[in-house]
């Protein structure tokens, strides 16, 4: 039984809390892997800030399966995602995935696993701001490429 | 059916949801995509492209060759890019 946090918010997260929050109480987890995505300030012109946009239910119902395989698939006890959405600037955290399991393996996989379907998959779009306006990110291929490696064959 | 329009799809039809009532010969995703083109110019700019835009029936990823008889919502967007 894999316990399962996803929110969707505007607020920040706090990563040692959500830690916490996955393992209080248990004796069984031996490995915990955090990853998280930072609003990065550093790209060709430079931005002032990422608008998110997502679709409300759908995302979290596409996390929520890509979790259910995430457990299928490797020996989980606990899994969080936390992805924000609104105007977010650079050195702000943008998503959080925590994974939890017995041993490191298994939640290095799984995190791994969970962010390359969330760059893909979930319906959320980024909106750059920079200096000479807006424009809609556009996806990139190595993304895709880093989906597509967990595909079974 | 209620349809959704999320990032550059919705900015260029210029709402974010609709209801339509699209006739009986519209049976997949790609035939829906081909009405709204031709229901005004920022339908025609949303969809230039048809093969770029995503789609979900009822809140799941679809293909294009889906049916959409029974469909509550649908939805079109670009390529995600959350994460």
């Amino acid at each position: 039984m894999t316990s399962v946090t996803i929110r969707i918010q505007e607020a920040d997260f706090d990563i040692a809390r959500e830690t916490a929050l996955l393992t209080q109480g248990r004796t069984d987890i031996g490995a915990v892997v955090s990853f998280s995505g930072i609003c990065r300030g550093s790209d060709g012109e430079g931005i002032s800030a990422l608008n998110l946009e997502h679709y409300s239910g759908m995302a979290e119902a596409e996390i929520g399966r890509h979790v259910e395989e995430a457990a299928a698939r490797w020996p989980l006890f606990g899994v969080t995602v936390i992805h924000r959405v609104g105007r977010i600037e650079p050195g702000q955290n943008i998503v959080l995935v925590l994974t939890a399991s017995a041993h490191r393996e298994a939640a290095f996989h799984a995190a791994e696993f969970l962010m390359d379907y969330l760059k893909t998959s979930a319906p959320f779009w980024k909106r750059e701001e920079t200096s000479e306006g807006t424009n809609w990110v556009e996806t990139r291929a190595h993304d895709d490429a880093a989906a597509a490696r967990w595909t079974r064959s | 059916m209620k349809v959704k329009y999320f990032a550059w799809v919705r900015e260029r039809i210029g709402k974010a949801e609709e209801t339509i009532e699209p006739p009986d010969s519209v049976r997949t995703v790609d035939d829906l995509i081909g009405w709204l083109t031709s229901q005004g110019e920022g339908y025609a700019y949303a969809f230039e492209k048809p093969k770029v835009i995503r789609a979900a029936i009822d809140q799941a990823h679809v293909k294009q060759d889906a049916v959409i008889s029974g469909a509550r919502e649908i939805a079109f967007f670009p390529p995600m890019t959350g994460g």
